[in-house]
């Protein structure tokens, strides 16, 4: 067994990490609203940001958090909120203004039953479609799910690390299990810890153009207020950053935005497979439901069942290309998930393979024997 | 000659306003009262929702911010905390901050916290063509209040005074010169201050109810206005439709931002 220095080890919540994880990456700017399950992390960061020289404000509503982190993170502050089902649905305006200017910012969703006010208190993955197409438009996001406490704490670095390079909003994707478990944490050793910072400009404010192309598709920075003069719209605009009716500059404006993500999907894409390789049964799972799965395909391989699992990290952009490349050897999938199937479709539309969901939207968690007994159902 | 030159993006013109609107009238007042307030260019953050006084950003030489409808006060408060040595100017119309950006609004106000906040009220949703709005008077016309709008009005300025707000004048474009000083000395006062200014919309607003030209409305203005003085002195009944103008409020109260920094200086670490 791995020895443990009791100075690395911790025991937290889900949420404790990710504020705690978002200070080690670098957030200075935190503002949000009050909503179950995610309230902790705010409460978190009220105590911690003003002792890291740090901004926390509490605004009036979801809406009004979203706008104050793009506008904080314009002048080049790392910057986050965290939320919920319903207040994650009231920052999906801005979340679409965020990905229109190009302004680096992380959402952490706790998610809860919905759709409405729906299950408070009771887990769920609700917010997985939200996620990827909440606001309106084709538009460029990436969305992470860790599945405990420790991933939680490295995925929300991730989140910052993705949103710097390339400048878009993130959203870390928890559900309640993993926001309000205690587990233990090793902390990852400073130097095991990568932090990435937006690219800056190098060109004078003269000659500075907010959106100028540049071969990454990512253009450069310069933050808000430092003596680059440039405006920032959530109209269509061109290179300038003023807006334009244009139609070959507007076509070239959203291919981009949408272009800069998957051009580096294979950067980004992250995913964790076990018993994978003769395995006949694959099950698909992400965030705490990942948790059950483990669990299961551990006890039906003590059986003789050929499963394996599938943990995706990064459900957005989903993995399409490289779940069918596993799919070859697989009979069925299953994909566990505490909704009505959000991304059972996507699995089956990567593989074209029969997929079996196991779903549950009563406020409990899918237990590894509800999984184990459906891998022993198709085995048959 | 004013040097207005020196503040515009001329490349940027002509502008999308109409003839007769008063957004021009007001943006020009903001920029005189930046020139006599001496705030270098690369101070200022501008920062508007959606609207007609909305686009103003985008015709002048500062760093602009155009965001979403309603929400330019909670970006603007965004950015005043994360940068506190930036001059914060924010530009709404009566729908955007009272209406979709009410919210923000009062407590942005609540909260003291330092930015000018310059209202053009025209009684309507120009940009859209001339819905009612929250200032639309009663029983005048509206593109969705056919019959005349049968709602109360916000009196603005009196919902900043009672929301907060350190620093609240109400003027109107007949009165340009005033529009300028009360700018201006809102620029200077540390906290959250506030200046309406009555804009004529004579396409949407003035040609359902009949009010005649742009030139009619500034009329109107200057004949139904009363400095917030006389009228002091002046029965309900008396005021009553009147335009009260002047600077309406100006106390000190503690500013948001000063307040979180002396929060910080006593806890942080070093």
């Amino acid at each position: 067994m791995q020895k443990i220095n009791r100075q690395d080890a911790k025991l937290m919540t889900g949420n404790e990490a990710c504020a705690e994880a978002a200070i080690v990456a670098g957030m200075r700017f935190f503002a949000g609203y009050p909503i179950t399950p995610s309230s902790e992390i705010a409460e978190v960061l009220s105590r911690r940001l003003p002792q890291e020289k740090g901004v926390f404000i509490q605004m009036e509503d979801e809406l009004a958090s979203m706008a104050a982190i793009i506008a904080a993170s314009l002048t080049g502050v790392k910057s986050m909120t965290a939320t919920s089902g319903p207040g994650f649905s009231l920052m999906q305006e801005n979340i679409g203004y965020a990905s229109m200017a190009e302004v680096p910012c992380v959402i952490v969703s706790v998610q809860r039953g919905g759709p409405s006010t729906g299950l408070p208190t009771l887990p769920s993955q609700a917010d997985v479609m939200q996620s990827r197409w909440g606001t309106h438009g084709d538009h460029p996001i990436i969305v992470v799910t860790p599945s405990t406490v420790r991933e939680t704490f490295d995925w929300t670095i991730k989140a910052f690390n993705f949103a710097e390079r390339f400048r878009v909003p993130v959203v870390v994707l928890l559900d309640e299990i993993i926001a309000h478990i205690t587990e233990k944490i090793i902390f990852p050793k400073e130097e095991e810890i990568k932090i990435i910072e937006r690219k800056r400009t190098k060109e004078t404010p003269e000659t500075y153009l907010p959106y100028k192309y540049t071969d990454s598709d990512i253009p450069l920075f310069a933050d808000f207020g430092s003596g680059y003069r440039y405006n920032v719209t959530g109209l269509s605009h061109d290179e300038t950053g003023f807006p334009t009716n244009d139609p070959k500059k507007i076509d070239n404006l959203y291919r981009r935005l949408n272009q800069k993500i998957e051009r580096y999907k294979n950067e980004i894409i992250e995913f964790k497979t076990e018993f994978l390789e003769d395995a006949e049964i694959c099950v698909v799972a992400y965030g705490s439901s990942a948790r059950s799965t483990y669990r299961a395909i551990r006890q039906t391989r003590e059986a003789g069942i050929k499963v394996g699992i599938f943990q995706i990290f990064t459900i957005w952009p989903f993995p399409y290309e490289e779940l069918a490349k596993v799919s070859h050897h697989i009979k069925k999938f299953i994909v566990p998930e505490m909704n009505l199937g959000q991304i059972a479709h996507e699995v089956s539309c990567a593989t074209r393979c029969d997929v079996i969901k196991v779903n549950r939207v009563d406020g409990g968690l899918i237990t590894p024997d509800e999984i184990l007994e459906r891998i022993k159902h198709v085995s048959v | 000659m004013f040097p207005y030159e020196k503040y515009l993006r001329l490349d940027k013109f002509p502008h999308i306003w109409c003839t007769g609107c008063g957004c021009g009238i007001i943006m020009k007042a903001m920029l005189r009262a930046i020139e006599h307030s001496k705030i270098p260019k690369d101070s200022i953050a501008l920062v508007s929702g959606i609207g007609c006084s909305s686009r103003t950003p985008g015709y002048v030489d500062f760093n602009t911010l155009h965001t979403t409808h309603g929400r330019a006060i909670a970006f603007a408060t965004g950015l005043k905390l994360a940068k506190p040595e930036l001059k914060i100017i924010v530009v709404s119309g009566d729908g955007d901050a009272t209406a979709i950006g009410g919210n923000h609004f009062i407590h942005a106000a609540r909260r003291n916290i330092d930015m000018t906040v310059i209202i053009y009220n025209n009684y309507i949703y120009g940009m859209t063509g001339g819905q009612a709005s929250p200032t639309t008077p009663l029983g005048k016309k509206a593109s969705t209040a056919p019959y005349g709008s049968i709602e109360p009005t916000f009196d603005i300025s009196g919902l900043a005074i009672a929301a907060g707000a350190t620093f609240v004048a109400r003027s109107t474009c007949y009165h340009a010169v005033q529009i300028d000083k009360f700018i201006q000395k809102g620029l200077l006062k540390k906290g959250f201050s506030l200046i309406e200014v009555l804009s004529p919309c004579p396409i949407y607003y003035a040609r359902p109810n009949r009010e005649g030209t742009s030139v009619d409305m500034l009329r109107w203005y200057k004949e139904n206005s009363i400095p917030i003085e006389v009228a002091r002195k002046m029965s309900d009944t008396e005021k009553e439709r009147k335009i009260i103008t002047g600077i309406l409020h100006n106390i000190e109260r503690a500013e948001f931002c000063e307040e979180y920094r002396k929060l910080v200086k006593r806890v942080s670490k070093n």
